[in-house]
């Protein structure tokens, strides 16, 4: 068994338009930073698992995204894995 | 008829549907608590409004996992009826039960106020006391009702006439103008392909007495009562 740290990036889908990432992009230009184009507001979730691998960790992660973490309808996600060293 | 009322943690127009069921209508409300499977004999489930569960993750995401959502589940695809209201709306949406989701308003900000909203179809056992094309007055409380789904759910809901109200002029007239929170198609509730699932962003059981300012939401609860008690 090892502790793995995952982190799982959730942003809406290309295509669904981000009212957050639309009012953010708007103040960044009033600022006068007017090169930013399509800035999109998503999730940052970090989480611990207990696994033998990293192989089961992708299998956890993937049937809680499908479960519940996210909504195929409007969201999409990656993650990355790395094993925490105690 | 006995109408079934699941409370979450975060429930907050519970006793309001309560109260329209119970000293409106005078039938009898049965509360359910989220961890219970036991829907104690409902001809009817009005899932209410509120913030189940801090509207952690997504709004509704938590709720869709509780043990009396599951029972609704099956209660629903048995063919029971279940209307969802607000929150309600949003968690029927993230059981699947109803095609779609649900994003921010595309004003950013809560939206509390009175809307008008156009019959779309009365066929259903929701609605079947409303004139096809009617208008209404109920308000919507809402931070997140910009309803979306993909392009090819949309064209099916659209055919099947599976969207039931939408939002409008007081006239009745349907445009961006009068669409408060940017739904696609000015979208304020929908049905399931059979007919026996409702959501809807706004709130009938706050439109159900004159001293609330309108009635027009009380013959949702009629509609629901007249179908039961005939059939």
């Amino acid at each position: 068994m090892a502790t793995y740290l995952v982190k799982v990036f959730i942003s809406y889908r290309k295509g669904i338009l981000d009212p957050q990432g639309v009012a953010v992009e708007k103040a960044a230009h009033q600022l006068g930073f007017t090169k930013v184009r399509n800035v999109r507001v998503g999730k940052y979730i970090t989480m611990e698992i207990e696994a033998d691998s990293p192989e089961e960790v992708k299998r956890e992660i993937e049937e809680m995204a499908k479960k519940f973490l996210v909504n195929p309808v409007i969201e999409e996600y990656t993650y990355e894995i790395e094993e925490v060293k105690r | 008829m006995k109408f079934g009322i699941p409370v979450y943690p975060g429930s907050n127009c519970d006793r309001d549907v309560g109260w329209v069921v119970e000293k409106v209508l005078g039938h009898e409300a049965v509360y359910l608590w989220h961890g219970e499977k036991n829907l104690k004999g409902v001809d009817c489930v009005i899932i209410p409004g509120g913030f189940s569960y801090g509207d952690y993750l997504r709004p509704g995401a938590m709720a869709k996992l509780s043990p009396v959502t599951e029972a609704i589940c099956e209660f629903a695809e048995r063919g029971g009826l279940v209307m969802g209201i607000c929150n309600g709306f949003q968690i029927l949406l993230e059981t699947g039960l109803l095609p779609g989701a649900m994003l921010p308003n595309k004003t950013l900000s809560f939206i509390c106020k009175f809307v008008h909203l156009r019959i779309e179809n009365n066929q259903t056992p929701f609605t079947s006391l409303y004139r096809k094309g009617e208008v209404v007055r109920i308000p919507i409380a809402h931070a997140e009702g910009n309803y979306t789904c993909p392009p090819e759910t949309l064209k099916e809901i659209e055919e099947n006439g599976q969207v039931v109200v939408r939002y409008s002029s007081p006239s009745g007239e349907v445009s961006e103008k009068f669409n408060p929170n940017g739904s696609l198609n000015n979208i304020a509730g929908i049905c399931n392909r059979r007919g026996n699932v409702f959501g809807l962003m706004p709130h009938p059981e706050r439109a159900s007495e004159a001293i609330l300012g309108s009635t027009d939401g009380l013959k949702m609860f009629q509609s629901i009562v007249e179908g039961v008690v005939r059939a």
